[in-house]
């Protein structure tokens, strides 16, 4: 038998993988279709982030409303940025409620970023409940300039 | 309760009869609506809106809340957009009889908190009974 460099895509002892392998096809379709540029994919974890590439570093937005950035825990570590937090309910007792959308609760998210960053530069701000992070890329990641010299 | 795990609410785009001059999605922003003895409080999730953007408009019983986001840009290229910006509204038909002179609004870590006093009308009313 010929080498094969990849691997068989259809396994015929488990015909359900195809099955959900062509499900994923079409949810990837359909979330480009639908979405703006094709970006829009959703992991479906709170908070929900937005997140730029720039030049030297990496810019991460997440809408946080109502959270303290005491209750609010961020790490970085690798390429891996991990977001907790707590979203604490009004403290007012003996009211009733006549909508109540808001729900509080806990949150852990992990994001993984294209490249290493620099733990110790990282940069967080929050202003009008939304959170900004700078990533600032590791030295080795970040982009080399390479000049052609002529002879 | 509070342990729960945080849901990502998908924010909803109010489908309006009349066209925003500004060219941003307008998005439903998710409320509490609770009622204390003397007061009605309201909150509303709005991310993005400094306290100097939002609109308050009391006409009647018909309460309507309109936030401006402030536009920030972020340079470089997108990589992943989990949610759109946009301005909120959102309007309500407040049955209680309200002190329109007395609302007070404040704004903290984009929340918008509403305290709308009843007025004297509305107010309940202790009924103490007396011994003959």
């Amino acid at each position: 038998m010929a080498i094969v460099r990849y691997p068989r895509l259809y396994d015929y002892s488990n015909p359900f993988q195809e099955l959900e392998r062509m499900r994923r096809e079409m949810d990837r379709v359909f979330t480009g279709l639908m979405g703006e540029g094709g970006h829009r994919m959703s992991s479906g974890v709170y908070p929900a982030v937005n997140i730029y590439e720039g030049g030297e570093s990496f810019f991460v937005e997440a809408e946080l409303p109502g959270i303290r950035s005491e209750d609010l825990d961020i790490a970085v570590e690798g390429n891996t940025l991990t977001l907790r937090g707590q979203r604490k309910g009004d403290e007012e007792e003996s009211v009733s409620y006549h909508r109540r959308e808001r729900m509080p609760g806990t949150f852990h998210k992990a994001v993984t970023l294209p490249s290493d960053v620099d733990s110790e530069k990282v940069t967080a701000q929050s202003r009008n409940g939304v959170l900004r992070l700078v990533l600032p890329k590791a030295a080795h990641a970040k982009p080399r300039k390479i000049t052609v010299k002529t002879e | 309760m509070t342990d729960k795990d945080l849901q990502v609410q998908e924010k909803k785009e109010v489908q309006t009869p009349s066209e925003s001059t500004r060219n941003v999605p307008l998005f439903i922003p998710a409320v509490d609506i609770y009622e204390k003895e003397n007061a009605l409080v309201l909150l509303a999730d709005m991310p993005g809106v400094p306290m100097e953007n939002v609109e308050i408009d009391l006409n009647k019983d018909q309460l309507t809340i309109r936030g401006m986001v402030a536009a920030e840009e972020t340079e470089g290229t997108v990589l992943l957009r989990e949610y759109a910006v946009g301005d909120y509204y959102r309007q309500f038909t407040l049955s209680n009889v309200i002190d329109q002179s007395k609302i007070e609004a404040s704004m903290k870590d984009g929340v918008l908190k509403l305290v709308l006093p009843k007025s004297e009308a509305a107010k309940p009313r202790k009924i103490t009974v007396q011994a003959a």
